[in-house]
């Protein structure tokens, strides 16, 4: 039973992918069950996984393609922290785009492809191999970008070449780290420690340069977040998917395999690489919030805050210390849940008022009190405001810089929540306090499907603060995996 | 049952009655496609098999014998074979011009058979003969179209086909007078490296190397791949050229390696580079649908060369003993089946637009979406993107370049990796475009049009997830160098 487990966790979003493909066009009702069948599905055996894994169990499905060269499904406790968030904000999502596409057509063919995009999302976090890490992040590559390009228009189709040229690009660094490795040592399992002692520090050095850059694409580190903002003519739910479920946690989180589990610790101190990724994550964040600062477009500005909240995670593994690896981990989290409530806000609002620029959002907090509500909770998470779920991140990541004795980095988290509060808040301010503008006709609340998901996304904001001692909040689970990592 | 004469008399036997039955002939595939598939997979459970035709064991009589390496290609090739009769026999079925239906089917049996005779001779006459027949074989293919500029390309591939013909046969002539043996295993044991050795080497290498359209050869294959009827576009990228690269490793891995050295791995490496280079970037400049997919074979048929330099690479770094051979012959597998899939869709997508320019595709996906979403996969593991037989070729291929510190290789293999995501993007841009260009109307197609180069699709991309079976056949009895390389 152990070892199908990991199995059917990527079956339950494969199978109805393949489904789906070939369910008619207007059989809206069969797809529909399809879908809610393997989201449902998926929950129910993350949770089966989840106590089985804070029991001290460990999953395994392996498939050899050649001696000693395998496939690996693996749950371990870093692997459950994104595969219950993936497997959350899709149940949430899939409802959501319902409601957004309503009547739409090619309806088939967006939902197999958004499933196979969590498919492959479940095998980037299930991965145990470098290998099989790579397929599962190329196949997230290719699947996203039909959804990317979904509309079919010149736009789309120029933003889908733009996100494929990035994003092949950095795929075909990642390949030349992971030959470059895997052919001094041999195939790289992330369990197995140790395995990188014998290549030459100059070496790992360019390796480590090579994978992070290759995982950075996605990530969105600057220079190399082009791709996330051009990609917003996309249709909100495939927005959600980019910044909050899929494709920037791909990145992330292969930058906390390849910190943990590939280098190490020890081996990332040793060669001195932590630094300089600190760096780059520190004007990532700076950068990113700078530029939302000046963005007149909603979702454009969603798009740069999106740049500068993943290096968070980036920070956070790169500070390689107790404390900072928890508040890295975290907010892998808190971040996803956060972004994908602004991001549901941001579509209905497009959908039921036409909103799209930020000086449109006056007095709209009066029309759409629900959405508007979800979106400050989510602002203001971001922000950091306590006990919001963002406060929970910035203090561990204060925390840990402290710890690691970079004090510096307690200036850029300060700097940045300046930046974040000097974006976010006018959003707030002219959604309540600021009187409709006088040709904007009285709006009122879109579908429940639109509004629902974001309130339930903006009480897990609230909740994962409130209650982040609570033993199964994502502050005690990261805990669990640093003290797994420490062996304390 | 697993007789490998029969694998060469079958189809011959069909050729034969392919002629007289003349249209008819498309039901003959129903018959052979399913037989050729069981026969070839009972050889490769059986293999190691020799068989001397007759009961003559050479240098009396001549042997077919069949190792991995044979068998793994004779599964493919019937596999391919068997999908593209049944797309062939729907594709001919509603066409207009009975007589070059009727033309098609002993040509499509005589490919088959030459084929498999190479995959099965191990003497340089017999091997000569296979190769003959699969030339003019498939330069009657190019030429089924009748127009002006089909027959000009099939001239041109007449031209340099037959320039290789006369090279080898003079090559192998050479051995002859030198060995008095034109079997291969013979020769291995016999072999001495004097002038006259060096020089036949020499002349069947360029001679084979002029069919398989290598890099300075190519000229003749893009208008001659493109201007083909679809189906047999198919057979000739995906077996035709690719047998010639066959006897070439063959030949140098089985029979010369003590005449090979620095100097042979770095021109043939430097070959294939070009080849991958150049076939890359004139696929972008292309316009139209079929010359991009014949340009690719240009360019990945190099990455097969590149298994001179990387062979024996790196030996005790990696948990293969064979990695780069490996590759090669993983990424010859997954490019008969990504690419045949490629060129029946390509036939299919043409069939429901009347046309094959890019700019004339918008819509077309919706017309023939599974023949499209062939062509993507297809495209996936031609870039060598996973899950593919290509991915997997170009990780083993990629990772012996690192191990023996030549990354100039690994380079080329990278940038020839991106510059087939330039290429093949173009066209899925196309397919994927919303919009039908003005006055466009799309055909229906026959569901087989459809699903066949799908098959073919899956198939290449299930090389690179269970390919551990694949990868357990073409090992056995794999030649000594493969191992330890051509120094």
């Amino acid at each position: 039973m152990n070892a199908w487990l990991p199995v059917l966790t990527l079956l339950t979003s494969l199978v109805p992918a393949l489904v789906i493909f070939r369910i008619p066009e207007d059989r809206r009702t069969p797809r529909a069950v399809v879908n809610l069948a393997g989201a449902g599905a998926k929950l129910a055996l993350v949770a089966l996984m989840l106590a089985g894994v804070a029991r001290g169990e460990v999953y395994e499905t392996r498939l050899v393609l050649m001696p000693e060269l395998y496939l690996l499904l693996r749950v371990d406790a870093l692997c459950l922290l994104f595969l219950t968030l993936s497997a959350f904000l899709w149940l949430l999502t899939t409802v959501y785009a319902m409601g957004y596409f309503g009547h739409a057509p090619n309806q088939s063919r967006f939902f197999g492809f958004f499933s196979l995009c969590v498919a492959a999302t479940t095998g980037v976090a299930l991965s145990g191999t470098l290998i099989t890490f790579f397929i599962f992040y190329e196949f997230l590559t290719l699947s996203t970008w039909p959804l990317v390009t979904h509309k079919g228009d010149e736009k789309s189709i120029s933003a889908g070449r733009t996100y494929l040229a990035y994003t092949l690009g950095g795929s075909a660094l990642l390949l030349v780290g992971m030959v470059w490795l895997e052919g001094l040592t041999g195939p790289i399992e992330f369990a197995v420690r140790d395995q990188l002692l014998e290549v030459e520090p100059a070496t790992l050095t360019a390796i480590f340069a090579l994978l992070v850059a290759g995982l950075g694409v996605k990530a969105a580190l600057v220079p190399l977040h082009g791709w996330l903002p051009a990609a917003m003519v996309a249709p909100a739910p495939v927005s959600a998917l980019l910044h909050a479920v899929a494709v920037v946690k791909a990145g992330a989180f292969g930058i906390i395999r390849v910190v943990y589990d590939v280098y190490g610790f020890d081996l990332v101190q040793a060669l001195g690489v932590g630094l300089p990724l600190m760096a780059v994550a520190s004007v990532t964040i700076l950068y990113g919030s700078m530029r939302a600062l000046f963005q007149i477009d909603l979702k454009k500005r969603l798009a740069y805050s999106t740049v500068s909240q993943v290096s968070y995670i980036v920070l956070g593994a790169a500070l390689a210390g107790p404390a900072a690896t928890v508040g890295g981990l975290v907010h892998l989290v808190h971040q996803g849940v956060m972004k994908i409530t602004m991001f549901f806000c941001a579509g209905a609002l497009a959908e039921r008022m036409g909103i799209t620029r930020v000086d449109q959002l006056d007095g709209a907090g009066r029309a759409m009190p629900l959405t508007m509500g979800a979106f400050s909770v989510a602002a203001l998470g971001m922000i950091g405001v306590p006990p919001l779920a963002g406060f929970v991140s910035k203090w561990q990541l204060g925390l840990g810089a402290l710890q690691a004795g970079e004090t510096w980095v307690i200036f850029v988290l300060a700097g940045s929540s300046v930046l974040n509060a000097a974006y976010f808040l006018p959003l707030v301010y002219r959604a309540w306090f600021l009187p409709p503008a006088a040709e904007a006709e009285p709006g009122r609340e879109a579908v429940a499907m639109l509004v629902w998901p974001a309130v339930v996304t903006a009480a897990a904001v609230l909740l994962m603060g409130l209650f982040a001692g609570f033993a199964l909040s994502p502050l005690s689970w990261a805990e669990l995996i640093v003290a797994r990592v420490y062996g304390g | 049952m697993a007789e490998p004469g029969l694998l060469v008399a079958l189809p011959l036997a069909a050729c034969l009655a392919a002629v007289f039955l003349g249209r008819r002939g498309a039901l003959l595939v129903w018959v052979t496609g399913p037989l050729m598939l069981v026969l070839t997979w009972q050889l490769a459970r059986a293999i190691p098999v020799v068989e001397p035709l007759g009961g003559w064991a050479p240098p009396l009589g001549i042997a077919l014998r069949a190792d991995g390496f044979a068998a793994a290609f004779l599964v493919m090739t019937a596999l391919v074979a068997a999908v593209v009769g049944a797309y062939a026999a729907t594709y001919f079925a509603a066409d207009p011009r009975p007589r070059r239906a009727a033309a098609f089917w002993p040509l499509f049996y005589a490919v088959w058979t030459a084929v498999n005779l190479i995959l099965l001779g191990r003497d340089l006459f017999n091997l000569y003969v296979g190769l003959e027949l699969l030339t003019l074989a498939g330069v009657a293919m190019v030429a089924l179209d009748g127009r002006a500029a089909t027959l000009a390309a099939a001239l041109r591939y007449l031209l340099f086909a037959l320039f290789g013909s006369v090279t080898f046969l003079i090559g192998a002539a050479l051995l002859y007078g030198r060995y008095a043996t034109l079997d291969m295993e013979l020769l291995a044991v016999a072999l001495a490296p004097d002038t006259a050795t060096v020089a036949a080497a020499a002349l069947i290498s360029v001679g084979l190397l002029a069919k398989a359209a290598i890099f300075p050869f190519h000229a003749w294959l893009p208008p001659a791949h493109a201007g083909a009827p679809a189906p047999a576009s198919a057979l000739l990228s995906a077996l035709v050229v690719k047998a010639s690269v066959l006897i070439l490793f063959r030949l140098w891995f089985d029979v010369l390696p003590p005449l090979a050295g620095a100097l042979l791995n770095a021109l043939m490496g430097g070959l294939g580079a070009m080849a991958v280079l150049y076939g890359s970037v004139q696929a972008i400049r292309q316009d139209r649908l079929k010359p991009i997919v014949a340009y690719s074979t240009v360019a990945q048929l190099g990455y097969l060369l590149l298994a001179f330099p990387l062979a024996g690479a790196a030996l005790g770094a990696q948990p293969w003993s064979a990695g780069a051979w490996t590759g090669a012959v993983f990424h010859a597998l997954s490019h008969g089946l990504a690419k045949a899939a490629m060129f029946l869709a390509a036939g299919t997508i043409m069939l429901a637009a009347g046309t094959d320019r890019l700019d004339r595709l918008g819509g077309v996906a919706k017309a023939v979406p599974v023949a499209s979403f062939a062509f993507v996969i297809a495209a996936v593991s031609l870039m060598g993107l996973p899950p593919s037989g290509g991915f997997l070729a170009k990780y083993l291929l990629l990772t012996y370049a690192f191990a023996a510190q030549q990354a100039g290789w690994a380079a080329v293999m990278v940038v020839g990796g991106l510059l087939a995501a330039v290429y093949l993007a173009r066209p899925v841009n196309a397919l994927m475009r919303a919009a039908p260009a003005e006055g466009a109307r799309f055909a229906r197609v026959p569901a087989v049009l459809q699903l066949a180069p799908l098959l073919l699709a899956l198939a290449a991309m299930l090389l690179g997830i269970l390919s551990f079976e694949p990868y357990r056949l073409i090992q056995v009895n794999n030649p000594a160098a493969a191992h330890e390389g051509l120094q």
